[in-house]
């Protein structure tokens, strides 16, 4: 498209990249046909090529207010667009470019601050989230319905295996997960143990950043980032193979970290090695011999529901559902596989509205086939499809691990 | 010539500020506020669509749910002589939803439910917003499909595809959109509903239906379409044959149709589509072929299997240098998946692309293909290729950049001789993608002035006051004088009765 970017911008490196951003967008509107908002909200201006149009009148020097805002604020950054677009447009470093523009330009209002300081506050952080979780477990009687319905069923997390072997892998345990799905992690410790590799979460590391950076909280996203580097350099110099996640939100943060850190000299070297080595678990099982697994599981269906976060964010595809088919699980069909939950990070708190008519619909379509168990990929979207679901909801990874769930 | 005394309104009313508030005002009333934009900044996404190059801010968008809503809003436009300019998805490629100063943009997006299947009958009764794709996913499960294909179909609606009697690669074998619709709700310029078409194969009285198919927007707008659905064929297969001349290809293609093959789909690509459709999604289209055609043919597996075997020869025999043949249905979606985007995919290679579309004679494709290469060379401008081929379609795709001034001007400029070297083959200026904006001053050239005088009689006996989509597809004589018109073809002068300035 022609673009007109204004004096101000037009030789930032921001303006520049924007810019050719925009200029690869050809306006054909296919991504339209796969934006989850598009589809419900119908309006051009809640779509990626009307959000692309807002962007680039915004970096114009065109009119810009609340309302551009929050057609921002609407998109759920599910990169589903990136997938469908035959142009390669890279929407969500343009998102990001143009969401920091447009919240210069319209300062929030302090109620929205104030919830997005809050959620920065507790969610980013281990021990925080989980002294809030307890609590709302402690209270949970007296809590409105919605909001209990939110709270994780309580699971055993079983133990992390000790034994040491040659190779070794780092595993992000992550800000919500230990508290909110603490099987999780124990569970790909477990499975790696059996695969004969190691699992080290060293002490200094701890959320990935991407609450703060979706957030609009670029350089508070850095410190984190920069806290996790720090913590894995040691293991990475003594030979750590990958950096890894069960949660494929995080492990597509982690594959950033060299783009976004590459203009801090201190770090710049040193995050580009760590996205290099970076994996979602699902890419580094998938490696690995399927027999060493076992055991095989018939007669079990299962739904699997892929992450925004690993198909469109990471273009994995077919990895999780392959290894699942390989040890004898049954995968039901799901319509719409490639549309977003609803959860999206904070979104689910932020756009409840649309997050619950996605959710609603992703239920439906996940529960068609008469799944036994959900199957997902990442915390956040198993913990927002559980509070909708009528059967369990887990991470793939459990049904790997003995004994069965 | 009296209907060049009806109100064309051809020319935008400039609105003084009172005027516009009153209206918006009235629009509000039957509009909920989020279904109405009227400040700058939530209107200029909508100041074009898939024809980026060609802009203009609209009055108001108006984004109902229900017909009655519709109804609303085009009496109100109505009382107030307001223009109406229809939107589905906005991937129209010649300017049919682009808007006018004056005009309220009437989204049909949010009508896109499929209101009922009917898999005996073989019939899908859709609203206008359903996306093209959709209608064929929903009649999957019945083992039924809808036919017509255009290349934008994963995000196109029924209702732009009616307007716009959209075509697709299965419109050879299969027809356009014209054929493959069976029933129309329209809303008139007075709010109106009108039903035409019935369930039935013929109906009595004028074919309307038919006449509002292709209207562009123009005659009515339409709420709700019932498609034929045709069972999914047993097999099909596609066959990429790469050439290394434009020639050879293009005398493929008559061949397979001379051999009394009617293919599911023909079509060609050259050099340059090729490279970008390859990159995109590595099909394992040959990328130093200077041509590739695609044919695919349908039927039982018997049918499949002689007809492959058949095109096989013929293309070996007009110089294809290698031939491949698809072994499975992924195989199958992967070959057509870089022609489907091949548009776009050429958005890799090129800041900005301008897409043709003319119909030629398929005997005269090579002819045609040579002229515009050596254009191409004149105008300083690359060109990549993708045709319809069975049906002599053209798409040259001119690659430009927007942001150096003069380059759009030039673009246009080749273009434009694209499609006079089109009627100068004895084809005509569209394919498919409509009239529109963008070729309204070659209509010119195609038809003579007792037939656009016709054309707009039937528009004033359904839109006396000329407000839906004023100003697109039917030129008014005094355009043609004083635009497209002044080649002078074999010596006579077009409407030699007009007065010229």
């Amino acid at each position: 498209m022609q673009t007109f970017i204004s004096e101000q911008l037009k030789d930032t490196p921001e303006g520049r990249e924007a810019d050719a951003i925009l200029r690869s967008c050809v306006h054909c509107g296919f991504c339209t046909a796969v934006c989850p908002t598009y589809q419900q909200l119908g309006d051009e201006l809640d779509g990626p090529r009307g959000r692309i149009y807002l962007i680039k009148q915004a970096l114009e020097g065109g009119p810009v207010s609340g309302r551009t805002q929050l057609h921002l604020d609407r998109c759920l950054t599910c990169r589903a667009c990136e997938t469908a677009c035959p142009s390669g447009v890279q929407y969500a470093r343009l998102a990001d470019i143009g969401r920091e523009l447009v919240d210069k330009q319209v300062p929030r209002p302090l109620s929205q601050r104030l919830v997005r300081r809050v959620l920065r506050a507790v969610l980013a952080h281990p021990r925080r989230f989980g002294a809030a979780l307890r609590l709302g477990r402690a209270v949970q009687f007296a809590l409105p319905a919605g909001l209990r319905r939110k709270l994780p069923p309580v699971r055993t997390a079983g133990e992390r295996p000790q034994r040491q072997h040659g190779r070794k892998v780092l595993l992000l345990d992550g800000c919500v997960q230990p508290a909110a799905t603490p099987r999780t992690n124990t569970a790909a410790a477990r499975v790696l143990d059996r695969l004969g590799i190691t699992t080290l979460s060293p002490a200094k590391t701890g959320c990935c950043g991407a609450v703060s950076h979706h957030l609009g909280a670029h350089k508070e996203g850095l410190t984190f980032m920069r806290r996790n580097i720090d913590g894995w350099w040691p293991h990475i110099e003594a030979g750590a193979e990958a950096v890894i996640s069960a949660a494929s939100a995080c492990s597509l943060m982690i594959k950033d970290y060299g783009t976004l850190l590459k203009h801090d000299p201190a770090y710049a070297a040193k995050a580009a090695k760590v996205s290099a080595l970076a994996r979602d678990l699902s890419e580094v099982i998938a490696g690995e011999d399927a027999a060493a697994l076992g055991p095989v599981h018939r007669n079990t269906r299962v739904a699997f529901h892929s992450p925004c976060t690993l198909q469109h964010g990471q273009r994995v595809t077919n990895i999780v559902e392959a290894l699942l088919q390989r040890l004898g699980y049954e995968l039901s069909s799901v319509r719409d596989g490639h549309l977003c939950c609803g959860s999206a990070g904070t979104y689910s708190l932020l756009q409840p509205e649309l997050s619950r008519q996605l959710l609603t619909n992703k239920v439906n379509a996940l529960q068609a086939g008469a799944p036994q168990f959900i199957v997902t990929a990442n915390v956040g979207c198993q913990l927002h499809l559980q509070t909708a679901a009528q059967v369990p909801v887990r991470h793939w990874i459990e049904l790997l691990d003995t004994p069965s769930p | 010539m009296e209907s060049e005394n009806t109100a064309h309104n051809d020319t935008p009313r400039t609105l003084t500020q009172r005027e516009k508030g009153v209206l918006l005002a009235a629009l509000a009333n039957v509009m909920p506020t989020a279904s109405l934009l009227h400040e700058e900044e939530d209107l200029r996404p909508y100041e074009c669509d898939g024809l980026s190059a060609y802009r203009c801010l609209p009055l108001a968008v108006a984004l109902p749910h229900t017909v009655e809503q519709v109804q609303a809003v085009m009496r109100l436009c109505h009382l107030h002589q307001v223009p109406v300019i229809a939107r589905g998805a906005g991937t129209g490629l010649s300017g049919g939803a682009l808007p006018r100063g004056d005009a309220v943009v009437l989204s049909l997006a949010r009508f896109n439910a499929i209101v009922h299947i009917d898999p005996l009958n073989r019939t899908a009764r859709v609203q206008p917003g359903v996306r093209n794709l959709a209608v064929s996913e929903a009649a999957a499960p019945y083992g039924l499909y809808y036919a017509p294909d255009p290349s934008s179909q994963i995000a196109c609606t029924i209702g732009g595809n009616v307007a716009e009697n959209a075509g697709g690669v299965h419109c050879l074998k299969y027809g356009l959109t014209v054929h493959n619709v069976l029933g129309l709700e329209v809303v008139t310029a007075q709010g109106e509903r009108l039903t035409l078409g019935s369930e039935a194969l013929d109906a009595p009285g004028y074919d309307l239906l038919a006449l509002m198919t292709g209207s562009e927007g123009m005659l009515g707008v339409i709420v709700e379409a019932t498609v034929k659905l045709l069972p999914v064929p047993e097999q099909a297969r596609a066959l990429l044959a790469a050439f290394d001349d434009v020639g050879k290809a293009g005398d493929a293609v008559g061949a397979i149709i001379a051999a009394g093959i009617i293919p599911a789909g023909l079509e060609m690509m050259d050099r340059l589509a090729i490279q970008a459709a390859e990159d995109y999604v590595h099909a394992g289209y040959p990328n130093n072929a200077e041509a590739i055609l695609l044919c695919e043919v349908d039927g039982t597996e018997q049918d499949v299997a002689h007809q492959a075997e058949r095109v096989r020869e013929i293309l070996h025999g007009c110089g294809a240098t290698e031939v491949q043949v698809s072994q499975d249905e992924q195989q199958r979606l992967a070959f057509w998946k870089g022609r489907k985007a091949a548009f776009p995919a050429v958005g890799r290679i090129a800041p900005d692309y301008y897409c043709m579309d003319g119909t030629i004679p398929r005997k005269h494709l090579a002819g045609v293909l040579k002229r515009i290469t050596a254009l191409s060379a004149e105008y300083g401008l690359p060109v990549a290729n993708v045709f319809h081929a069975g049906d002599g379609n053209l798409h040259p795709l001119i690659l430009y950049d927007a942001n150096k001034p003069g380059e759009l001007d030039k673009a246009e400029a080749f273009g434009g001789d694209i499609l006079t070297a089109c009627i100068a083959a004895g084809g005509t200026i569209t394919g498919e993608h409509g009239v529109g904006m963008e070729k309204i001053n070659h209509m010119c050239l195609q038809f003579p002035s007792t037939a656009l005088a016709q054309f707009h009689a039937v528009k004033h006996a359904f839109d006396p006051a000329g407000l839906l989509n004023p100003g697109k597809a039917i030129p008014t004589l005094r355009r043609c004088a004083e635009f497209g018109a002044m080649h002078v073809h074999r010596g006579d002068l077009p409407f030699p009765d007009l007065e010229r300035f």
